[in-house]
């Protein structure tokens, strides 16, 4: 770095404020690592914009009113739609948020509140550890404690919402807590100071002042439960067909029909796919930007 | 922040529950402090039956594979007995398959990442730095099936095997890229992953590179250093074990990440060398064949995903102890 001797005799009579940063090769390596990084970016930026493309190029003709009313025929049959697929997604999701979400601010308001001390923080570090266990592992592990295992409740919506809700949950409760962690000491303080408890203090005045950033992490955790594919095929095990009943019998969801339509060698069923993941791919995008203007219209 | 005051002041004794100094509702507090800390139990009394319940069904398949034998066994071979092990259990292939294509993504991401990173951080416009990370950040909530589909039925004939016959031609004689290119296989599951890890490694790695210390970048440029090599020589070194942390976290999702792998790497039972021979990785297996096995067989493929725990949740657990040891981060990061 310090080079400032080697400058050649032809800039030895310009001012040194008025010198760009380095001369000759090393301001050619600088010029070039600019380049080098904005074609980086450029290429980070390309399998974004081809998938949105592609996805919308081959779905956006298959959905239709019927993709959502109708039932999947054959593979090998055009037409029909995925109404037993959305079906099940929005039951398993219903039931997974009301699992995850309470539970994940529960545990948020937990740690922020009432630590930290040593449980608190092998319960951040955990949390922070589960963010990185293997989808398919959560469904192996609801596999074995609740379809084969305890009474054997069998493949269905419940064991499906489970499993979602184990992914869900460490998302809901790391957002939760930087969120609850940025609520100003000024307004718990006020809160005491009028005489409140510490629970009135944490539901009346935390929580409300925390909900924008609450509902933030919880949309993208929605976001990331609607995809999950993996954990399902484990535990909700796939169905063409509309099912109702709570536990028991195999229920279907939008990821997995997407998935085995797209590896079957059928025209008609890899087409329904490309429709699956446009509105997919639709539903995530709403609730990840859905969740960004929560977030700063309650930052304002 | 102004509509978040406590709600329409009211007098201490009206609040419900009962304030600090009447006895009544003494008990609300205690009670409130044990609801919550009981749902904050809950994420280790999940993780301790996971490691329990997984591992205590597939305890009979590591009792007669051995350990080792289950984890360099090279056959496959499913029972259907419903009361013991008959089969013969060897995971060696979709091991290599996990750690093939996982190295594969890490090699392509990881160089990526760090200049997407530095770009963002130090050389983007101002204006565009936040829509640019936002846009890198979005690639992370693509569902996984989503990139499989598009990465089986668009980039895989359109872009990859093009690419593959070209490589294979001119690099066909090293053991790795050595023919017949099929299509799926280990080095399409690779590239698709790359991507799909690329925007948790960028987030991490962002982070670091944007809290280093601004002092020694301008004595770096006071000296008439270029931006280069303020970057090389300043940045880069000191946010160096921020970067391994990053390439850890994203080594972790790669190697747990199971449908988009599953559609591209081709579902073989064996392993190859060559990067362009179909194989399996550890999740992928278990979930092509969950569907059609036997109890007995399903057990088995439960002692795989228990051997796929523990790698994940050694790196895992190196990688989070590191970023911890680096201080604060914002909670996108770790999601």
């Amino acid at each position: 770095m310090s080079t400032a001797t080697t400058t050649p005799p032809s800039a030895r009579h310009t001012p040194l404020s008025q010198r760009p940063p380095g001369t000759g090769l090393r301001r050619f390596k600088d010029r070039s690592a600019s380049v080098m990084l904005t074609a980086a970016m450029i290429v980070a930026m390309i399998p974004l914009v081809l998938i949105i493309f592609e996805v919308t190029r081959r779905g956006i003709g298959v959905v239709n009113l019927d993709f959502f009313t109708q039932t999947e025929p054959p593979p090998r049959r055009e037409g029909g739609g995925y109404a037993a697929g959305f079906f099940g997604t929005l039951y398993i999701m219903a039931l997974s948020v009301l699992m995850s979400i309470p539970f994940g601010i529960a545990t948020a308001v937990y740690v922020v509140e009432y630590g930290p001390n040593r449980m608190t923080s092998a319960i951040r570090f955990f949390t922070d550890v589960m963010t990185g266990i293997p989808s398919i592992f959560v469904g192996l592990f609801v596999y074995g404690l609740l379809v084969i295992g305890w009474g054997g409740m069998g493949f269905g919506t419940f064991a499906g919402a489970v499993a979602i809700a184990v992914m869900m949950l460490p998302i809901v409760t790391r957002s939760a807590e930087e969120m609850l962690r940025l609520v100003p000491d000024e307004m718990r303080n006020a809160s005491y100071g009028l005489g409140a408890r510490k629970w009135q203090t944490i539901m009346h005045t935390v929580l409300p002042a925390a909900a924008p950033g609450l509902a933030t992490g919880s949309m993208l955790a929605v976001a990331r439960g609607i995809g999950e594919t993996a954990p399902l095929l484990l535990t909700a095990f796939g169905s063409g067909l509309l099912v109702t009943s709570f536990q028991g019998e195999a229920q279907g969801a939008v990821p997995m029909q997407l998935y085995r339509g797209a590896t079957q060698p059928f025209e008609g069923g890899v087409d329904r796919a490309w429709g699956a993941a446009l509105c997919l791919f639709a539903l995530v995008l709403l609730f990840t930007v859905l969740a960004r203007w929560v977030g700063s219209r309650g930052s304002r | 922040m102004s509509t978040e005051a406590p709600e329409a002041p009211q007098a201490p004794e009206d609040s419900r529950g009962g304030t600090l100094r009447s006895g009544k509702g003494r008990l609300a507090d205690p009670i409130f402090k044990w609801i919550v800390a009981t749902c904050a139990t809950i994420v280790l009394v999940i993780l301790a039956l996971m490691v329990i319940r997984t591992t205590s069904e597939a305890w009979p398949v590591f009792v007669k594979e051995g350990f080792f034998g289950f984890l360099l066994g090279e056959e496959w071979v499913s029972g259907s007995s419903r009361t013991e092990i008959t089969g013969t259990y060897g995971a060696w292939p979709f091991i290599y398959g996990t750690l093939v294509t996982s190295v594969i993504a890490i090699v392509i991401a990881l160089p990526l990442a760090i200049m997407v990173a530095v770009y963002l951080t130090h050389l983007a416009p101002r204006r565009i730095a936040k829509p640019l990370s936002y846009t890198v950040e979005l690639l992370a909530a693509v569902p996984s099936v989503i990139f499989g589909l598009w990465g089986l039925h668009w980039f895989l004939p359109n872009v990859m095997r093009p690419f593959f016959a070209w490589l294979e031609s001119v690099l066909g004689w090293l053991f790795l890229f050595e023919g017949p290119v099929r299509g799926v296989g280990y080095l399409p599951a690779g590239i698709v992953l790359a991507i799909m890890i690329l925007p948790i490694m960028t987030a991490i790695i962002r982070e670091v590179v944007a809290v280093q210390p601004v002092e020694q970048q301008m004595a770096a440029y006071a000296l008439g250093s270029t931006r280069w090599e303020v970057v090389t020589k300043v940045i880069l070194p000191a946010s160096f074990s921020g970067i391994v942390a990053a390439a850890m976290l994203g080594l972790g999702r790669a190697l747990g990440e199971t449908i988009a792998v599953l559609m591209l790497i081709g579902g073989a039972q064996s392993w190859g060398v060559s990067l362009f021979s179909p194989g399996s990785s550890m999740a992928s297996h278990i979930a092509a064949t969950f569907g059609e096995s036997s109890p007995e067989s399903r057990i088995a493929l439960m002692a795989i995903g228990v051997a796929l725990f523990l790698v994940t949740m050694i790196v895992n657990i190196l990688a989070r102890v590191v970023v911890w040891r680096l201080g604060q981060f914002t909670g996108d990061a770790a999601v």
